[in-house]
């Protein structure tokens, strides 16, 4: 069953929450949702880019009291 | 996913300039390209395993970098491989220079290159330098 996973990336800056959130993808299982938390608008703009670019599925992004929410599922 | 040579030469010993070429190797290597990164001069000795010398900031973006907790650029450069399959290698006269072994050098860097093949390599593709 497809499991939805927090990757906790406040607090630091472009590239970090990418590369904190391609880490934990290359765990993940084909179908899994990552939610990756940001404070870092850069970072909230450049991986929906990524996430287009590799073939990801970008399932929703939201902005909570200056935390970016970006819910990524693994397709592949 | 498309995918593209990225070749970058790293001369600078500034922490400012190391950091924007780890950003370079690590994105454009987790995005499908294929990366080789070429670290000469006053680059180098910073990849010294077990080395404590800190990268000097060039000016106020620099000491910000430090300050707000950007990603460390070494960390990013052993993502670049870790995650991309980036290819990190010393430049050969550099590591006859500063007399340095294979072993001296952080893991995730590759044989010593000799400018000629880095050359040839970006003979196509994204060349960039800092």
């Amino acid at each position: 069953m497809s499991e939805r996973k927090l990757v906790d990336a406040k607090n630091t800056f472009c590239p970090g929450p990418l590369m904190e959130l391609i880490g934990q993808m290359k765990m993940a299982e084909i179908g899994d949702e990552l939610e990756i938390l940001s404070t870092d608008q850069g970072s909230a703009n450049d991986i929906p880019e990524w996430i287009n670019k590799v073939g990801h599925e970008m399932v929703e992004s939201f902005e909570n009291e200056g935390v970016w929410h970006l819910v990524v599922k693994k397709t592949k | 996913m498309v995918s593209d040579r990225i070749s970058v030469m790293v001369t600078s010993g500034s922490r400012e300039q190391l950091q924007m070429a780890a950003m370079v190797a690590s994105v454009g290597a987790v995005s499908g390209n294929d990366v080789t990164v070429f670290l000469s001069m006053n680059s180098l000795k910073f990849f010294v395993k077990d080395s404590t010398e800190k990268a000097p900031a060039e000016g106020e973006m620099g000491v910000l970098l430090e300050e707000k907790n950007a990603p460390d650029f070494m960390e990013l450069f052993g993502q670049a491989v870790e995650y991309g399959d980036a290819k990190i290698s010393p430049c050969s006269m550099a590591v006859d220079i500063l007399e340095l072994k294979p072993d001296d050098l952080q893991g995730f860097v590759s044989e010593p290159l000799g400018l000629t093949a880095f050359l040839s390599d970006a003979s196509e593709g994204q060349v960039w330098h800092f």
